[in-house]
């Protein structure tokens, strides 16, 4: 009798689930704190051209085939790999360690969003003003020499060390916030997709809600044209820079989240008569059409926001000119703010520069682009302080970010714990929820060290060497691995039988050529880029001279041996299991599990039996 | 004679605005009205003057103690459309004795509050320049807000946590019961002819009843 039954393959309840967890996945922190920040700095407009390209020719084929690998071998990201060829375990294997890894600090970053998130309940919202120093004869120097938003950010959450080397001690906030990141987790993720497949419902639309309410928001906001206009002008120039194509292709490739095994994982619960092409086309369009949806409010905000500071820096000078020439209240505005001061500069120039009036140019408030953490945590935060009826903006865009980081994360966890469940690793008597307890246990202690006062440099190291470069090369092997050791005829019949026809002339093309050749080319020129600058990270030290700004520090040598070591450990895996099985296929030569089994009698299938 | 009566008349002030002008025991004063009151602002007068004076010199009583003192020994002078101007504080006893500036400033310092409010402004739009404003105390709380959102949440989860834990063991349980058999229930049913054959406790297959259990040894 078919014992298989027992041990069935959990699937998803319905179609909906499936995409709205792989659009979950994808869509995540970087559709809001990366995309935007790309498109300001590299000419508005101008950037969609290299980053659709991108899409169509890079991101695509590979989101495609992950889908239908996944779908048509039922496996997860070490199951498939093996099967596909027992030299190419590895990649597996490396899929899971990345996927391990990016989860650790992935969630460090919700518990800081969760920090933020219970903050923003106070009135007023702690990161508006500077706490007074303890004898109560003025604020805090630290923070009235940087702003509050940066003090709140650096010294009240991170507890920021001047140094990496420097770990200072474990900050029992963030240890608190971690724990409730972890246990939020852990009760989505407790039975893999059965609760996963619930929670997204959730998770994967809440983000879309809030973006369109900040949208409106947004929009009605003084400044917020400047903003979208400085976003979307077009500065053609910047296309010629190969810089601009580099990060486009990282970008499109990062967003889909390629290459960590949770799309391989979450395919792999489908049915096997599933239109996997037209689910790739839904997923990838719908991940960059968000990343545009959500740049237009961030960028009307910061738009809002650099118009604010442009009308409090007049603002600033109008008092000073006010109370120095003790012209009556109100007489200078901003209007005529020029001519006055031209007046004043003539009859009494001595004193006007001995004020050292501050030069305001909206031009330069617009210039301070942000992206990452520093976009969410110091300029969207100063941006809400502004906004009347803060708490409310401040607890919508918090409860976004973590929705939007929360789905990412169930794509990570899914990407280690699906190849575990498949290697049956997992002993008999152990149930599922306590695998995935210990499995949420296991990363929370790990990731205490980003609760150290040098948190957020380790956290900085994690998110540019483990996100990277491996990833880069396990799609590579992956596009290599279907392309020439499964076949491209054979992966076009199992394509056939899911989902009724053959993939068309474009899909192969991109399969054997030009895929392969953009990561290719991706990867050399990144390892290149990344070579050529000497390792160096903004270290937050109020020591410093020239305090706020921060001190560039380089990484010491035990540090950037960790660094190499986090880029190269999780692909080493590939070399390793592919010369091990050469190795072993040369002593003792005998069939792989590749070649059909000359026993199936492929007329009698094993699952005729179900239906007595 | 009436040179001298004159003189007599027109020393005090004379003598008051020299020793207000020169003074370094005075403060310059400045206030921003419009911009705290926006269109409520009121037109900085004599009265509005009058008032100061008079608020000024409540603080000194208070301070010192000394109930004689009285709007004449607050002397102002510099006035400016601003609303900005110098004053100087004389001694009761003695009109051209200055009082010090540290007692004039700890009698401010100390009675800030009620000169803000007769004002109806605050310590950043009427300013004493030289003199720091006494900041407020910082609110303590007996349990931080964020601790209040993070026991909900938390809570929250771990009994959502609890719940889900609570009804996998329901479930295994059920399941448990079913296998031996003790359950009615029979998911697996196997349909022949349309009869359930529920009375088999879960086996599965199809039973042949014509084909009888006993003989299952086949005698020789």
């Amino acid at each position: 009798m078919d014992t298989a039954s027992e041990q069935e393959r959990p699937k998803w309840d319905n179609k909906v689930q499936y995409l709205l967890t792989c659009i979950g996945f994808a869509v995540g922190l970087g559709n809001v704190w990366r995309f935007p920040y790309l498109c300001q700095i590299y000419g508005g407009g101008a950037f969609l051209i290299p980053y659709l390209i991108a899409l169509v020719f890079e991101g695509l084929p590979l989101l495609y085939l992950e889908l239908a690998i996944g779908q048509s071998l039922r496996k997860g990201s070490i199951g498939v790999w093996h099967s596909i060829s027992p030299l190419l375990g590895g990649v597996g294997v490396a899929s899971m360690i990345i996927s391990l890894l990016v989860g650790l600090f992935y969630n460090t970053i919700l518990a800081w969003v969760l920090w933020y998130f219970f903050h923003s309940f106070q009135e007023p919202l702690p990161w508006s003003q500077c706490p007074i120093s303890e004898n109560r004869t003025g604020y805090v120097q630290e923070c009235l020499a940087s702003t509050p938003v940066n003090y709140f950010w650096y010294r009240q959450t991170l507890n920021i060390t001047p140094d990496i080397e420097q770990s200072g001690s474990l900050q029992w906030r963030l240890v608190v916030c971690l724990a409730s990141a972890w246990s939020i987790v852990y009760i989505c993720f407790i039975r893999g997709i059965e609760t996963i497949g619930k929670a997204v419902y959730v998770t994967a639309t809440f983000p879309y809600l809030v973006l369109t309410i900040f949208l409106v928001r947004a929009l009605t906001l003084p400044g917020a044209t400047d903003g979208l206009r400085y976003l979307f002008t077009p500065d053609w120039a910047l296309l010629m820079d190969p810089q601009v194509w580099l990060d486009a292709a990282t970008q499109i490739f990062f967003s889909l989240s390629l290459a960590f095994g949770g799309l391989i994982a979450f395919s792999s619960y489908n049915p096997k008569k599933n239109d996997c092409e037209r689910d790739t086309l839904v997923v990838g369009i719908i991940n960059s059409a968000t990343s545009l949806y959500a740049s237009i409010p961030i960028f009307a905000i910061l738009g809002f926001k650099a118009t604010s500071n442009f009308n409090s820096c007049i603002d600033s000078n109008i008092l000073d000119l006010t109370n120095a020439f003790d012209v009556t209240e109100g007489n200078i505005t901003m209007e005529n703010y020029e001519s006055w001061l031209t007046y004043l500069n003539s009859t009494d120039p001595d004193k006007v520069s001995s004020l050292n009036l501050k030069h305001c140019e909206l031009q330069s408030f617009l210039d301070q682009s942000a992206s990452g953490t520093g976009l969410a945590f110091i300029v969207f935060t100063e941006a809400v302080i502004e906004m009347p009826g803060s708490q409310v903006w401040a607890v919508l865009f918090f409860v976004m970010l973590f929705s939007l980081g929360l789905s990412s994360m169930f794509g990570n966890l899914e990407g280690v714990l699906t190849p575990l469940l498949d290697l049956h690793l997992v002993p008999s008597w152990m149930p599922k929820e306590l695998f995935t307890g210990l499995i949420c246990v296991f990363n929370f202690l790990v990731a205490l060290i980003f609760t150290l006062g040098s948190g957020n440099y380790w956290l900085e190291i994690f998110n540019s060497y483990v996100g990277s470069i491996p990833l880069l090369v396990i799609a590579f092997c992956e596009i290599i691995g279907v392309v020439f050791f499964y076949g491209m005829k054979r992966f076009s019949d199992d394509i056939e039988s899911m989902t009724g026809r053959r993939p068309n002339l474009f899909w192969r093309v991109c399969w054997m050529g030009i895929s392969p050749i953009m990561l290719l080319v991706v990867l050399v020129a990144y390892i290149v880029v990344q070579v050529q600058k000497h390792p160096t990270y903004p270290a937050w030290n109020p020591e410093y001279e020239k305090f706020p700004e921060s001190e560039v520090k380089p990484y010491s040598d035990w540090v950037f041996a960790i660094c190499v070591l986090l880029s190269t450990a999780p692909v080493v895996s590939i070399p390793i299991v592919a010369v091990y099985r050469l190795i072993r296929r040369q002593t003792r030569p005998q069939t792989g599990s590749s070649l059909p089994n000359p026993y199936d009698n492929q007329a009698f299938s094993t699952e005729s039996f179900k239906a007595l | 004679m009436l040179a001298g009566v004159l003189l007599l008349i027109f020393l005090p002030p004379l003598v008051a605005k020299d020793l207000c002008k020169d003074s370094q025991d005075g403060f310059k004063v400045r206030l921003s009205i419009k911009t705290a009151l926006g269109e409520e602002a009121y037109d900085w007068n004599e009265s509005e003057m009058f008032l100061f004076r008079s608020t000024l010199a409540y603080a000194m009583r208070k301070e010192t103690k000394n109930d004689t003192y009285d709007i004449t020994n607050i002397l102002v002078c510099n006035d400016t459309p601003r609303v900005s101007f110098m004053f100087v504080v004389t001694s009761p006893g003695q009109p051209d004795q200055l009082i010090p500036k540290e007692q004039v400033e700890k009698a401010v310092r100390e009675n800030k509050h009620r000169i803000n409010n007769a004002f109806l402004l605050s310590d950043m739009t009427l300013e004493f320049l030289g003199i720091p404003p006494t900041l407020s105390a910082p609110i303590i709380y007996d349990t931080e807000p964020w601790l209040i959102v993070f026991g909900v949440v938390i809570g929250a989860v771990a009994v959502g946590i609890v719940a889900l834990l609570m009804s996998t063991v329901s479930k295994k349980r059920r399941a448990k019961e079913k296998a031996a058999g003790l359950s009615e229930e029979d998911e697996g049913i196997v349909k022949e002819n349309g009869t359930a054959l529920s009375s088999f406790g879960g086996k599965e297959g199809a039973y042949n009843q014509a084909f009888s259990n006993d003989d299952r040894f086949t005698k020789l």
